[in-house]
């Protein structure tokens, strides 16, 4: 067998592909929070960054691949991984004992799933837009661009009226809150696995990475939550006025 | 005091197990786990029963023969120690203790308490080892090694190979021992030579053991009865890392252990 092919299908090969492509998706997770937080501003703001994001073209489906490999390479990891561990111990004990292991670290799996079942939501909820939320195409604004006055989609409204379900909003609520239990395990783990962690820091990383979930649920949560409350509202002149 | 002992025993390896229920005697409570099991195993005898199969040697906490998971936890409820240095005045009077073999796939149950740790001897002779040649000790001072870095590679080697570690681990992983094991070696002059095939081969026969894989949970650490730290674990992971890319771009061919 090739040299390369051994050490990424080996035990620590495989930790090392859940931590690289783990980083890359904490890299893009905190991203897409920092754009959405956009939605407190003025509805141009995060529409035009949405019409920037779309209007990269290639750059951006080459970034779309990108992501799409990671989350495939680390789901493809963690399924060997849990295969693997499964039948190191077929049978378990009778007496469950934990002595420190976190509740993040021991929930890893069914947090990752449940995410991912959320992130096949999340896609044809607000990126595809497709079913019962076709409708968000038709809502445009009008932006300044390079001087311009262009029609783009309106992704503020969008957000705002796709969170006026409280049904909808506590499944995002839910998703973030166990994305952020994920990361509290994940943000630490992956400095042990590419075997950059020592004692000196393993306490003070796993307390930042509970305090950036933390943060980073905050964050999420604030969005669909001041929809909810109506802290922010439709802004579109025309939407408001076929409502 | 007196305690109940829910008990696995298994004829066994092909045989299926079950618990088994067993009142104590009077017991003194400054006796040590293994002698409370001494005294069941008697009374067995007497009874003209079976005795309960267990591992022990010396009974000191050096040696690394003893086993069993205490009430879910290897070696019992303390901190740093290990079965046999376990005394029943750290259980209540009267309580139900649940004693269990080490569970893991490459440790099949060879009868009652006793599992088959095999797989650790082959482990080692992947890559426990250095390869020099024996004769007269050589000039003391002649290998300079600082005390830090002795001090690092006597942490690891402070490793008894009982396997609490992969019977505590959540995946039933065998890091922790070999990490130790491989590190006590590559700290060390004396070790540095075969460094990347040393840690090649370990991962490779651990893996092919059918051992879990690491999830950074850390509960061998918690329960080894020599405090390894899963340091060792990430200094294992980079040394791994390190030697997998040395070995795809290095010409040498003294890296082949892991191809």
């Amino acid at each position: 067998m090739h040299k390369a092919t051994h050490f990424f299908t080996s035990s620590i090969g495989k930790k090392v592909i859940m931590a690289v492509t783990g980083l890359i998706l904490i890299g893009f997770v905190i991203g897409h929070l920092i754009g959405n937080l956009q939605i407190f501003a003025a509805p141009e703001v995060i529409n035009s960054y949405a019409h920037f994001l779309q209007s990269m073209g290639p750059g951006l489906w080459a970034v779309r691949l990108f992501l799409l490999a990671a989350l495939v390479l680390h789901v493809w990891a963690a399924v060997q991984l849990t295969i693997e561990n499964r039948k190191a111990r077929p049978r378990g004990y009778d007496y469950d004992h934990t002595i420190q292991a976190s509740y993040a670290s021991r929930t890893m799996r069914w947090s990752g799933f449940i995410v991912l079942a959320f992130l096949l939501f999340h896609l044809a909820h607000f990126t595809v837009r497709i079913g019962p939320y076709d409708k968000y195409n038709e809502m445009t604004a009008t932006i300044t661009h390079q001087g311009q006055q262009i029609e783009v989609l309106d992704v503020h409204s969008m957000m705002v009226i796709g969170f006026q379900s409280p049904l909808v909003s506590l499944f995002y609520i839910v998703a973030i809150g166990l994305l952020s239990i994920h990361l509290s395990h994940g943000i630490a783990s992956m400095f042990q696995s590419v075997g950059l962690l020592t004692n000196r820091w393993r306490n003070g990383l796993a307390n930042a990475a509970i305090a950036i979930s933390v943060l980073y649920f905050i964050g999420n949560a604030l969005i669909p939550l001041s929809v909810l409350f109506g802290w922010v509202d439709i802004q579109n002149p025309s939407l408001i006025a076929s409502l | 005091m007196k305690v109940r002992l829910k008990v696995w025993r298994q004829k066994n390896e092909q045989s299926e197990g079950g618990f088994q229920t067993y009142d104590t005697p009077e017991l003194n409570p400054n006796m040590s786990f293994l002698e409370m099991l001494d005294v069941i195993n008697e009374e067995l005898t007497e009874k003209g029963e079976e005795p309960i199969a267990f591992d022990h040697d010396c009974r000191e906490g050096i040696c690394g023969t003893c086993s069993l998971t205490i009430n879910g936890k290897p070696h019992g409820p303390h901190r740093g120690v290990a079965t046999c240095q376990t005394y029943m005045r750290s259980f209540h009077d009267g309580e139900t203790i649940t004693v269990e073999p080490f569970r893991a796939n490459p440790f099949p149950v060879i009868r009652d308490l006793i599992v088959n740790r095999a797989a650790f001897d082959k482990i080692i002779q992947a890559g426990g080892f250095i390869s020099v040649r024996t004769g007269s000790a050589p000039d003391a001072n002649n290998l300079p090694v600082s005390k830090e870095v002795a001090e690092l590679a006597m942490d690891a080697a402070a490793c008894i190979g009982c396997g609490a570690c992969v019977a505590a681990c959540k995946n039933a992983s065998a890091m922790l021992f070999v990490a130790a094991k491989s590190s006590q070696l590559n700290l060390l002059p004396q070790g540095k030579p075969e460094k990347d095939s040393r840690v090649l081969a370990l991962v490779k026969t651990m893996d092919e053991a059918g051992f879990g894989n690491c999830t950074n949970q850390y509960e061998c650490s918690a329960v080894c009865p020599k405090l390894i730290s899963e340091d060792f674990i990430a200094r294992f992971n980079r040394d791994y890392i390190a030697a997998g890319f040395r070995s795809k771009f290095s010409s040498a061919s003294s890296v082949s252990a892991g191809s």
